[in-house]
């Protein structure tokens, strides 16, 4: 799988495995672009194309918008299952930059938290696209 | 006692420190530790909740390519009539051997029964498959009533109801009965006008943390083991893995990593001793992660309960008896919060007349651990049901019936130590006019109400804090942070020395590097490791008043500790010194009348070497928290969908440290409960 590859062969162990059905969201990753849980794809799969992994989001010793307002907004607390929400919300804003809170809940169903009770996250997303639309 | 209610860092938000490497994916969790030379063990686990393992049968497994090891309970010391030491209670060494390696028997299915180490997770799951276990099946038994029968199928020969008297002289699945009483039931009831009885039963459930249990074990040649797990407690996993393999305690360290959420669930060991005995026999060290799938069927879910309620009113609304009942079912062996079921479930009421009891049984099913307030919600569930319905009949409001019962300081709960400073009445006065509770209600709408009660614990901490040369602080202690203890902790010693709290770097460090803690669970990390923490603090500023006097040639009650330095009281030696000194014409014996902590620090070689504290504490002072629940919900009459309208959450919190945190943790409540646990 995608996933053992990541955190056995590559030691990039910020992409967590909780499942490894696809339910839990913690290992969320892009594949070409596409958010897919790296618990579900063959690493053969992903031959030549490009994984973006949590190792890569904050760039040039700077945080995304996103795990900034994790931060500020107390999105996390065990912290287990954050790297595949900066994951999948960073897509998620790069897809659709002004998503309602439907949409954000929507988009995050696939990522689940068991400390924060989610709110706080959802709050933190929302004020990270403000930010990333200059408000 | 004076209370101190001012506060310049506690209460305020810090980020907290342990967030930024969980942002960004560098947070280091049970699974994330790949060592040199690291190879995989695997479990083989049960397929029959009941069986005597007739034999086990490495041999195809060890032809296998990559198979470096195997393992089963012959590997450890019979436990015997062993007990583990844990403070105030032993534990039986049969309850918890048997849940590393099933011995001789297998009571529930996926108890592990054999392990295999190799090369790679992959040869190692496919040895799993080679190992030959023979059973031979027995019945088994999974329904609390079914399993309390005389005829049931029996789990141990050698369980005897404990709590009765004479001992019985058959064994027997009830592994444990308690009765507590106050008063005179009967009269309180012949005084009822009402009364009204209830059973109500709630499911087993699973605490749900995403990360599943891993460990890292290792040995040197000097048969020093290390131990990396996702762990509540890392000196529990050293006692309880010493206790299960016969590895001298002193011999193992373990270093807790971050862990992935535990809820009670992360309170005991599953793979640790197997890690560390595969690592034994093969020399290299060993990584054992459990699937999800065998996280929900072989790790500890949380005791179900059915629970008989029974309580008597008079006609204006006064509580006369309270009656309860409860069975809790505690897998294969004895583990439930049965005490506190009983001690906790009338915890929220003042009654003179109370008989609460309890009754512990045995399951072909995983061996019950805490979750969340372990054993108080069962029972509550049952008596806040019964309270609402009693309100109903009496047409009062559901919250003024509380009022009028709810326990004050002064009143004697069931669990024999009377209340001190509580906080009930003043949330059910926040709750009913609270604006969700004014809100008019629809057609097929309902409001419900509930209140909550746990007893928080104490017990015993360490903390140590040292201070480097530019005055930066680490406050070290051996609680693995599940829910933001370590910004508690950097908030508590700010609080303390009167520094920026960004000035001190909180780590959970390994059981070698710090004395002894209990673990973290039962709300106590704030309360025992944060007193441990103060203590610790307070030592250090006795300290540094010490070194900054020697440095003024003052006398040290004549220099004060404000604001993360140390000054000179006016008046004090310093200013008579210098007054004489300027007289002969000398220069004044220091420049400063007051020393900043980074001043001290870098002058601490002169002074008295590094500037450190250490501090132990076995906390007694732990107060219940109480809360109240109240929901309104629509329900689809065609369907049966129940939708949730509004939810309050009002809790007497004590004094938050971190108020985000505790907001965040009443939310993720509130989602439980309304996804059903």
């Amino acid at each position: 799988m995608l996933s053992e590859v990541l955190r056995n062969n590559l030691n990039l162990t910020g992409t967590k495995e909780g499942c490894n059905t696809g339910d839990c969201g913690a290992c969320s990753v892009l594949l070409d672009g596409a958010l897919v849980c790296a618990c579900l794809v063959l690493a053969v799969e992903a031959q030549d194309r490009s994984i973006e992994t949590i190792e890569g989001v904050a760039k040039d010793g700077k945080l995304h918008p996103i795990q900034q307002k994790l931060l500020e907004h107390a999105g996390l607390q065990c912290g287990i299952c954050t790297p595949g929400i900066v994951i999948a919300s960073r897509a998620l804003l790069e897809k659709n930059p002004d998503p309602t809170e439907s949409e954000v809940r929507y988009w995050l169903a696939g990522n689940l938290c068991r400390c924060t009770g989610y709110d706080k996250i959802i709050r933190a997303v929302m004020d990270a696209g403000a930010t990333m639309r200059g408000e | 006692m004076k209370v101190k209610t001012d506060f310049k860092y506690v209460g305020t938000r810090p980020i907290r420190p342990d967030g930024l490497d969980k942002v960004t994916g560098r947070a280091m969790y049970g699974a994330d530790l790949n060592l040199q030379g690291m190879v995989y063990g695997h479990i083989v686990r049960s397929p029959h909740a009941h069986a005597v393992i007739k034999s086990i049968d490495f041999s195809e497994a060890m032809k296998l390519p990559g198979v470096l090891a195997t393992m089963s309970a012959a590997d450890l010391p019979e436990p015997g009539d062993k007990k583990i030491p844990g403070g105030e209670v032993d534990f039986e060494l049969k309850a918890f051997s048997p849940i590393v390696m099933a011995r001789g028997k297998v009571f529930f299915h996926a108890q592990s029964v054999a392990a295999v180490a190799a090369t790679t997770a992959s040869i190692a799951a496919a040895a799993a498959k080679l190992v030959k276990v023979e059973y031979d099946v027995l019945p088994h038994v999974l329904d609390i009533h079914e399993a309390a029968r005389d005829d049931a199928p029996l789990l141990h020969e050698d369980v005897f109801t404990q709590g009765v008297d004479p001992v019985p002289t058959r064994p027997s699945n009830v592994s444990a009965e308690i009765e507590l009483k106050m008063g005179d039931l009967d009269a309180g009831f012949a005084a009822a006008d009402l009364v009204i009885e209830r059973t109500y039963s709630v499911p087993m459930c699973h605490q749900g943390y995403i990360e599943p249990h891993a460990c890292v074990a290792q040995f040197d040649e000097n048969g020093k083991v290390e131990i990396w797990c996702c762990t509540q407690g890392a000196f529990m996993v050293r006692t309880l893995t010493a206790a299960v393999t016969g590895i001298e305690l002193g011999k193992i360290k373990v270093t807790p990593s971050e862990i992935g959420g535990g809820f009670g669930g992360k309170t005991t060991i599953y793979i640790e001793p197997v890690a560390a005995i595969l690592a034994q026999k093969c020399g290299r060290p060993v990584k054992i992660v459990m699937s999800r799938e065998d996280v929900f069927r072989a790790s500890g879910p949380v005791s179900s309960s059915e629970t008989r309620v029974k309580i008597g009113v008079t006609k204006d609304g006064k509580i006369t008896a309270m009656d309860t009942d409860i069975i809790m079912d505690s897998g294969a062996f004895s583990s439930s919060p049965l005490f506190p079921a009983v001690m906790f479930g009338t915890a929220c009421y003042r009654c003179d007349n109370i008989r609460s009891s309890g009754r512990e049984v045995l399951t072909n099913k995983p061996k019950v651990y805490a979750y969340r307030a372990p054993g108080a919600p069962q029972p509550i569930l049952a008596v806040e049901c019964v309270i609402n319905e009693i309100a109903q009949q009496l047409q009062m409001d559901p919250i003024e019936f509380r009022q009028l019962n709810a326990v004050n300081e002064g009143d004697l709960p069931l669990f024999g130590v009377p209340f001190q400073a509580i906080g009930l009445q003043e949330i059910l006065r926040e709750a009913k006019k609270h604006p969700n509770y004014q809100v008019a209600l629809g057609e097929n709408q309902g409001r419900g109400v509930a209140c909550a009660f746990w007893i928080n614990a104490g017990m015993q901490s360490s903390a140590t804090i040292n201070v480097s040369e530019d005055g930066r602080v680490n406050v070290l202690t051996g609680n693995p942070d599940i829910g933001g203890s370590r910004a508690s902790m950097a908030l508590l010693t700010a609080e303390v020395l009167g520094i920026p709290v960004d000035t001190i770097r909180p780590a959970v460090v390994d059981t070698d590097s710090i004395a002894y803690s209990d673990l973290t669970g039962g709300s106590r990390t704030t309360l025992a490791t944060g007193g441990a923490v103060i203590k610790a603090a307070e030592a250090l500023v006795a300290e540094l008043r010490k070194r900054a006097a020697a440095l003024w040639g003052i006398n040290v009650e004549e220099v004060d500790w404000i604001d993360g330095s140390a000054v000179a009281r006016s008046g004090t030696g310093l200013e008579t010194l210098n007054e004489a000194r300027a007289n002969d014409g000398h220069a004044p014996a220091t420049a400063a009348k007051s020393l900043t902590l980074a001043q001290l620090a870098a002058q601490a070689g002169v002074t008295g070497g590094p500037l450190c504290a250490v501090a132990s504490h076995n906390a007694h002072n732990a107060a219940p928290s109480f809360a109240l629940n109240m929901c309104d919900v629509e329900v689809d009459k065609e369907t049966g969908k129940v939708e949730i309208l509004r939810y309050t959450c009002i809790q007497d919190a004590g004094k938050p440290c971190i108020r985000p945190t505790w907001k965040a943790r009443c939310k993720a409540v509130l989602c439980r409960v309304s996804a059903g646990r």
